[in-house]
């Protein structure tokens, strides 16, 4: 079944995103990241929507991508105050903890 | 006539015709690469503007010649079938949505339109906006914005309608805002995007009551959802609707349109969006976007016909609101300076007739109106930007820097004469055709009170139109086009202008002053100007119904027949349906049905319309209001700008009743006070203050009632069962916590990346944990 096909590059897309958050310094590229994960998901919600012949996961999909894009306009936003404060968008000089 | 055989006359189609949607898709592919690649190229992405234009309208054209070849190919009154092409968007359960293309004689003559418009700006824009540090993302949001369009004409289903309506909203967010460096354009463009949002809230619920209403039925008769604008088309004169319904969905609708054409009372924004640009003001806001919302209610005609029952009554919701539109937008016209507004309330007054024409039953003239109108609309833009481009420094204040402008810009002055003449409705010119037509058939269609409101409108139009060529054109020089420097006076003169008034202030601006003088534009300006002045007199006779029905070329090809047909579909993909007569409507055309009864078997696409005779005793009427308004006009202006008669300067400073209207019309009828002052402050204060009282007294009374109970509560709870029974247990939890803690606290490191990979190896092994569970 094709199913299983959107799957796998969900899993797949899914793990892309996961290092991405993990390995990245950069916060825009974890931004985009968290996008890849989000995508990741929504291409499970179709693939058994379409499975199983439902508008449902279709709807979810849809919120998903409307949560996503204000998700990303908060986060650039976050991103760009913390360039203007710090000179710096690497998530690494960010930390102020002691530990 | 009577056709024997069942099937209808097999109509030619052609490859322009099939394809039609690609007429969008090339300016739209275009954006892109401007974007992407338009800074590097070596004109900095104006060339790719102007070559998917001009595709577009060659596509355009051809596309026309088919379509004219099409409607040439059908018996005379038969139903000209669209050419419809879908694709599958969208498909779930028992859902699917398709998105595709419906050529028809709307969409063909409105085609047309835009394309050619968007070319000529274009080409003025290379030369208007010469060294603007934004330019490549001008030319951008420009094709941009005509991709939009082009694809709610060729739009099949109301989605992809929806879609290109909210592209040119955005695109003309982007282009009035264009120098946003200053603060009065970033806000004309705040309001503009908020205003014609208001109004597209209708649209949404129109489009959404439309496809819960008819969807069962299209699905059933025509095998299309409800979102196809031809199954609606056809449900909506079925007679099944239920009225209220159908009435509330066209309500919804025309509060979009309402918004979008600047009616009233949504109508502030479009004087407001002339701070873009002017090619922006010349292209969007006269001449093809706020069309869109007379194109809305010509494009679903047969949805408001029903729901408002147009030709039965003597006054409807669209007539009202249009009659209402013209006068008040005319006479607002008279006490502007700047004279991209005086333009801006002239297009208001314009698009008050269409929606007038198109609610009094005149469908034709008004589409008609929307062909003449982009013309000579287009000309006089591009007339006022060439003259500020050129002559008066950038301002376009009538009063202080223009006058006399007609010797040192020849061409200019004569192709505003022409479009003005052509906007007045003054005979050979187009603006007569099909002004007079509207005003004609809404008397003929049992709406007299709005014709007179055409006939004081057309009055006003030629008044107001007298009086700006008259500052511009004649009189002595003013200001800038006498050779006056303007920049050092820039300053003096700003605090008497309106706080809205426009000085185009580009970058080149500071640099290409070699001349001062006023002067005539370069070729890039003056060609669009003549081109469109040409049409703005030709055009009309396209259409010329004084001189019979062979010269009713617009109404053969763009009008749709409201033949009764049956719509079978042969089954298989790929085979498009096929169109019959149903026997019973096999005796003759001239009682069509379509629109005043039920049709017993089969459908109709478009209802049946009557035409009124041409007469030329009410031509000359009409006429005559028209030379009388620019008489009286031209008496006045010379009177008073050239302060002969001592009577008339001041008038309005000496006269109670006068004053008083004067400033009712500077302020706008306080409209803008009412929305900005009444309802933006009423929420921001007197509501905002009353949620503040309830959170205050009401939730925070219970919440406090709540808090001290609890707190009572806790009191015993701490003194028996704290104190006592966990104290003991926690002390030594503590211990062992902190134990625990001195072990774990590296993990606390501050860094975000580590966290996340806890949380995804948690996440993972929480994962596998449940799958073996569930396996």
């Amino acid at each position: 079944m094709l199913v299983n096909q959107f799957l796998f590059l969900a899993a797949l897309l899914f793990c892309i995103g996961v290092y991405g958050v993990i390995a990245r310094k950069n916060a825009v590229l974890v931004l985009m990241s968290i996008e890849l994960i989000l995508n990741a998901v929504n291409l499970n919600f179709v693939a058994f929507a379409l499975r199983n012949g439902n508008a449902d996961g279709h709807t979810f999909a849809l919120y998903i991508i409307a949560i996503a894009a204000a998700e990303v306009g908060v986060g650039l936003g976050l991103v760009l105050l913390i360039f203007r404060n710090r000179r710096t968008i690497s998530l690494d000089d960010l930390s102020e903890m002691k530990g | 006539m009577i056709r024997s055989a069942e099937a209808l006359q097999t109509l030619s189609s052609g490859w322009f015709l099939e394809h039609a949607w690609l007429i969008p898709i090339v300016p739209a592919i275009g954006f892109f690469i401007i974007i992407l690649f338009g800074k590097k190229l070596p004109m900095k992405g104006s060339e790719i503007g102007l070559l998917s234009m001009l595709s577009s309208l060659v596509l355009a054209g051809e596309t026309a010649m088919q379509w004219i070849d099409r409607v040439n190919s059908g018996a005379e009154a038969q139903f000209i079938a669209p050419v419809v092409r879908t694709w599958n968007w969208w498909q779930i359960g028992g859902m699917k949505f398709t998105i595709g293309q419906s050529i028809d004689g709307l969409a063909v003559i409105v085609l047309v339109v835009v394309a050619f418009i968007s070319t000529l700006v274009q080409l003025y824009s290379t030369e208007y906006l010469k060294g603007d540090r934004r330019y490549t993302h001008f030319f951008a949001a420009l094709t941009l914005f005509s991709a939009g369009m082009l694809a709610m004409v060729v739009a099949e289903d109301t989605i992809l309608f929806l879609l290109g309506w909210e592209i040119m909203g955005l695109c003309s967010f982007m282009l009035i805002g264009h120098w946003w460096e200053d603060g009065a354009n970033s806000r004309a463009a705040l309001k503009a995007f908020f205003t014609v949002r208001t109004g597209d809230m209708g649209l949404l619920v129109g489009v959404a009551m439309l496809y819960f209403a008819s969807n069962e039925w299209t699905t059933e008769h025509l095998g299309v959802s409800g979102f196809s604008i031809r199954g609606i088309s056809a449900w909506a004169l079925s007679g099944e609707p239920n009225s209220t319904v159908i009435l509330v969905a066209s309500v919804a609708l025309f509060i979009a349109a309402i918004g979008k054409s600047g009616q009233f009372p949504l109508h502030t924004w479009l004087p407001d969006a002339m701070a873009g640009p002017t090619p922006v003001s010349s292209l969007l806001h006269s001449s093809t976007m706020v069309v869109a919302g007379v194109f809305l209610v010509a494009r679903l005609y047969p949805v408001f016909f029903t729901g408002f029952d147009i030709l039965g009554t003597g006054g409807n919701f669209i007539t009202i609101i249009g009659g209402i539109t013209i006068v008040i937008a005319a006479a607002l016209a008279f006490v502007q300076n700047d004279i991209k507004k005086v333009l801006a309330y002239s297009t208001v007054s314009q698009l008050g007739y269409m929606m007038l024409g198109l609610g009094a039953g005149a469908w034709l003239p008004a589409v008609f109106h929307i062909f003449t109108h982009a013309f000579f609309k287009a000309c006089l833009f591009l007339g006022a930007g060439s003259i500020s481009h050129s002559a008066s420094h950038h301002s376009f204040d009538m009063k202080k820097d223009m006058g006399g402008l007609r010797k040192v810009m020849p061409i200019t002055f004569t192709t505003w004469v022409i479009s003005t003449l052509a906007l007045c409705g003054v005979f050979p010119f187009s603006g007569f055709f099909s002004k007079d037509e509207i005003i004609d058939n809404v008397g003929h269609n049992g709406y007299q009170l709005f014709m007179i409101i055409g006939l004081i409108g057309a009055f006003m139009t030629a008044a107001y139109m007298t009086r700006a060529t008259y500052l511009t054109f004649f009189g002595e020089a003013r200001g800038a086009s006498a050779g006056e420097h303007h920049d050092e006076h820039h300053d003096a003169h700003a605090p008497a202008h309106d706080s809205h008034d426009s000085h185009d202030a580009h970058d080149a601006h500071a640099t290409e002053h070699t001349d001062h003088g006023p002067h005539e534009s370069g070729w890039r300006i003056t060609l669009p100007l003549v081109l469109l002045a040409v049409l703005a007199l030709s055009s009309g006779l396209l259409n010329a119904t004084p001189f019979g029905e062979k010269w009713e070329r617009i109404k053969t090809w763009v009008e749709p027949r409201a033949e009764v047909v049956m719509e079978t579909a042969p089954g298989g993909p790929g085979h498009s349906n096929v169109l019959s007569i149903p026997t019973a409507a096999e005796e003759g055309h001239h009682d069509s049905p379509c629109g005043s009864e039920t049709p017993e078997e089969g459908v109709c696409y478009a209802p049946q319309l009557q035409h009124a005779p041409f007469k030329w005793s009410k031509a000359m009427l009409s006429l005559g209001i028209v030379f009388l308004g620019i008489a009286l006009s031209w008496l006045f202006s010379t009177l008073l700008y050239t302060r002969k008669d001592k009577r008339l300067v001041g008038l309005t400073e000496r006269n109670g009743v006068l004053r008083a209207g004067c400033n009712l019309l500077i302020n706008k009828y306080y409209l803008d006070a009412l929305y900005e002052n009444v309802i933006v402050k009423a929420i921001a204060g007197p509501i905002a203050a009353a949620a503040y009282w309830f959170n205050q007294n009401v939730l925070d009374g219970i919440l406090h009632a709540v808090a001290r109970a609890s707190r009572a509560f806790s009191g015993w709870v701490y003194r028996n069962i704290d104190q006592r029974v966990v104290d003991g247990t926690v002390n030594n939890s503590g211990k062992a916590t902190k134990g625990a803690g001195g072990v774990l606290a590296p993990v606390q490191s501050g860094k975000v990346s580590q966290y996340g990979a806890l949380l995804f190896s948690a996440a993972a092994v929480a994962a596998l944990v449940l799958v073996i569970i569930n396996s």
